[in-house]
């Protein structure tokens, strides 16, 4: 393939990490915003999505859309479950301490990882999409009779993918319409400007915590649910959406919905492209130390405010 | 007489749209007992917190013994003499008393810590934990820290808030000896206290200065009485 | 007794119990023990900077590893003897402590932790990337023949054991000193309140910058030690799992006491071993305790003596 379509094909892919890492990032960015506490164990969550995805999969025989949608409707359920236990367990009773939740979620993510490698196993394992169709894309090319189409060998997408990437938008469109429009979301935002004002204004605080903290972990949970059938499960499959969210919250600014989402098409995006023409490794040293200096010179991120 | 110890040059503190303090001119001879007083909100803290460095000045120049220490950092000052007691106390909870005056006075010397705790009457209390003493004993602790610190300049933010009246009569006790050899610019809305203590007073009123003078003046001036002494 | 006298007395008592174990515990036990001190070592200068200081870093293994690496690669590729070995391995790790310390310390809380893992991540990714020299996650042996210090072998059992002892004990009776001293007041001060320490007329970065500096050479010496002792250099050391090793042994044993990182290390080295022998997953083991400690003994094992029964515990 030239260099043309390998581009092309590098920027739908990246579209489609992008996608994921959105909702991930999402979740994240929800739990920093609203009870400014950072969650390392965020991306357990979404190795617990990807985990329990397989076990509706398997379970649920007949046509793969099945175990499909029944993951989807399962598995942002049990991580949210087992998020609001946590928060209800630990977060509450050490009051949200930042240095405490943060060594309190370091012991959660042992904890998840580990159950997950005794009950799972230390395999990856593959999960089918419920649909999924090679479709041929085309390429441009001016010549002498003009623009003259053709489809490059190699050059393709699954249906599946198109989907994921339609999945994302349509989510990330239905949160923000909450987010901004309903009385839940109006709670969310309310709590995190002013936590004693909302307390005084009888809000539950606490059950609101619960809730986000919640949908927090939902949110990196369906993420898994639509990547597994690109990417397989593995209890240690956490690593990278943990750091690539990090990344993506940090840059965008902690506690930024719209921020968030722009800085995980550009990370998405640039993950996607960069890990074509640089080895993986050197891109994720680039990536690392780029976060790293942002907090250091910027740490507002690009679009936060700056922290009281 | 030499140049005045502390001097300000049109000390001003911004934040954002709000001017907190405004182009103060300010001098404080040596070994003088100068009292800041005025309502709340006047710009007293802030001003006090630009002098020691606590805070960074929007404009102007601050002097310390004819020296220009506006671009020297908060402890650089205090090194040149100064000390500071913050308007909420700010002791070491967790610490005992002992230990708050050994970093007060950069020495674990046994006697001298004794020494500066017995000042404010509290040696007996030396291996106590500052969390577990009554507010009122904690700013006294505060108050031994910064005299123990032996400055040129003691800054005192509301020193007496919080003391019962047994323990005031103490701290005036305490800021009467130390006159002549260590100069006190304190900040303080108990107007007893000020009356007694005070050599000059100054006042400020939305971060500028309304009136300067002695005891008598300020309290016979009809701008200050109209703006802050009312009934007092 | 005077508190010089106490502490001596204290630190001395350990390392002669410790001396005498060499020689009194059965072929396992001692080669654990010896294990047991480097990583104490490491868990000492952790708690330079968390116990005392109060800043909580997240990437402390990429000074463990700068110390291991920086004995380790020159000894295997350039033939150096031990000695000027391990003096490379402890300036690797002080010249990456002050780098990491200038930039590191603008940032505070959360973001400090974060910045520090971070680093630690690139460090780990570019031992990775130049695998060609360092192996990678594979790692490498040292040499067994070159592994002797003044003519002593050091793979020998006991002679590994004492080495390890040397180590500790310096680590040990080091900051005992300092921390009682005007030096690690000031620590504290910095950790109960850095206002009023600042007000106080100390130079808060200053103390910052030499506790990290302290610190991450501490734990560079106990990596350079750990290649030495055991002859293995391995990416694992520089991963993330090695940074939140000795948060957990500082926080079980008690941070802000001497001898509460070597308690930590024991019981979580113990711990782990029991756990193995049951399932693979035995870090689940760790997660269960970090968790345990957050909610009802963030004082630690140590910590809790203090505080109810002997005050004076350094």
């Amino acid at each position: 393939m030239d260099f043309g379509p390998h581009l092309l094909l590098a920027v739908l892919e990246g579209a489609v990490g992008a996608s994921v890492l959105a909702l991930t990032a999402l979740g994240l960015s929800l739990v920093f915003g609203v009870m400014r506490v950072v969650n390392v164990a965020h991306g357990e969550f979404f190795m617990l999505g990807a985990v329990v995805a397989w076990f509706v999969a398997d379970t649920l025989a007949g046509h793969p859309a099945v175990g499909f949608v029944g993951a989807l409707l399962i598995a942002p359920l049990v991580a949210g479950a087992v998020a609001m236990a946590v928060d209800r367990l630990v977060l509450k009773q050490v009051h949200y301490d930042p240095e405490a939740t943060i060594v309190g979620t370091i012991g959660i993510l042992y904890i998840l990882q580990q159950t997950a490698l005794m009950t799972y196993g230390p395999e990856a394992r593959p999960v089918e999409p419920p649909f999924s169709h090679r479709i041929a894309l085309p390429w441009f090319e001016w010549t002498e009779e003009g623009f003259e189409m053709f489809y490059p060998w190699g050059l393709s997408i699954t249906s599946y993918k198109l989907f994921v990437i339609a999945a994302a938008v349509l989510i990330l469109l239905t949160f923000w319409a909450i987010l901004s429009r309903s009385r839940y979301g109006l709670l969310m935002r309310a709590t995190q400007l002013d936590r004693e004002t909302a307390l005084a204004f009888g809000i539950p605080v606490g059950r609101v915590y619960s809730l986000v903290f919640g949908l927090g972990a939902g949110l990196a949970a369906l993420a898994a649910v639509l990547i597994v059938p690109i990417q397989q499960a593995h209890y240690l499959m956490a690593g990278e959406p943990l750091l690539l969210s990090f990344i993506v919250v940090i840059i965008g600014g902690l506690g930024s919905v719209r921020g968030t989402v722009v800085a995980a098409l550009l990370i998405g995006m640039s993950d996607g492209i960069i890990s074509v023409f640089l080895s993986p490794t050197l891109s994720k040293i680039l990536a690392t130390l780029l976060v790293a200096l942002v907090l250091v010179f910027r740490p507002q991120g690009l679009f936060g405010t700056k922290a009281a | 007489m030499s140049a005045p110890l502390l001097e300000t040059r049109g000390l001003t503190r911004r934040y954002g749209g709000l001017t907190a303090v405004e182009g103060v001119d300010f001098s404080l001879p040596q070994g003088q007992i100068h009292a800041l007083i005025g309502p709340n909100g006047a710009g007293k803290s802030t001003f006090v917190s630009m002098v020691s460095g606590r805070i960074p000045e929007s404009a102007g120049r601050v002097l310390f013994e004819g020296r220009d220490i506006t671009a020297l950092p908060a402890h650089r000052r205090i090194r040149a003499g100064m000390a500071y007691t913050f308007q909420i106390t700010a002791v070491y909870g967790r610490l005992t008393l002992a230990q708050n005056i050994a970093l007060a006075l950069r020495s674990r010397d046994r006697a001298r810590i004794l020494a500066a705790l017995a000042r404010v009457g509290l040696e007996e209390r030396a291996e106590q934990t500052c969390g577990d003493l009554s507010y009122g004993h904690q700013r006294l602790l505060e108050i031994a820290m910064g005299v123990a610190q032996a400055p040129r300049l003691l800054i005192l933010d509301e020193p007496t808030q919080g003391l019962a009246e047994s323990e005031i009569e103490g701290f005036n006790g305490l800021i009467r000896s130390l006159a002549g050899e260590t100069t006190i610019l304190l900040i303080e809305h108990n107007m007893n206290v000020v009356m007694a203590l005070a050599e000059r007073i100054t006042v400020l009123e939305t971060g500028r200065v309304l009136a300067s003078g002695s005891p008598e003046e300020i309290r016979a001036n009809a701008a200050v009485q109209e703006a802050y002494l009312g009934s007092a | 007794m005077s508190p010089g006298a106490r502490s001596l007395a204290l630190h001395g008592g350990l390392i002669a119990l410790l001396f005498a174990l060499g020689f009194l515990l059965p072929a396992y036990h001692q080669g654990n023990l010896a294990r047991i001190m480097v990583l104490a070592t490491y868990a000492v200068g952790y708690n330079v900077l968390f116990g005392y200081t109060g800043l909580l870093s997240l990437g402390h293994a990429m000074f463990f590893a700068a110390g291991m690496y920086g004995l380790g690669l020159p000894m295997q590729h350039l033939g150096i003897s031990a000695l000027p070995a391990f003096g490379l391995g402890l300036l690797s790790a002080a010249l990456l402590s002050t780098l990491v310390a200038f930039l590191a310390l603008r940032t505070i809380g959360v973001a400090f932790m974060i910045v520090t893992l971070m680093f630690s991540q690139a460090g780990f990714l570019t031992i990775l990337y130049f695998g060609t020299w360092t192996r990678g996650d594979e790692g490498f042996v040292i040499a067994q023949a070159s592994r002797s210090l003044a003519g002593v072998d050091l793979t020998q059992p006991l002679a590994r054991y004492m080495a390890a002892l040397v180590l500790f004990s310096v680590a040990l009776l080091l900051t005992a000193r300092m921390m009682r001293a005007g030096f690690g007041q000031v620590l504290i001060g910095v950790r109960e309140n850095e206002e009023r320490t600042r007000m106080l007329g100390y130079d808060v970065f200053r103390h910052k910058l030499a506790a990290v500096i302290v610190s991450g050479t501490l734990s560079g010496a106990a990596g350079a030690a750990y290649a030495l002792l055991f002859g293995y250099v391995g990416a694992t050391f520089a991963s993330v799992q090695y940074s939140i090793f000795p948060l957990l042994w500082v926080l079980l044993g008690g941070a802000g006491t001497t001898i509460g990182p070597l308690v930590g290390v024991i019981f979580m080295f113990y711990l782990i071993d029991w756990s193995s022998g049951l399932t693979n997953a035995y870090m689940l083991v760790a997660g269960l305790a970090l968790v345990l400690l957050t909610l009802f003994a963030r004082a630690g094992l140590m910590g809790e003596v203090r505080r109810r029964w002997l005050p004076w515990l350094p």
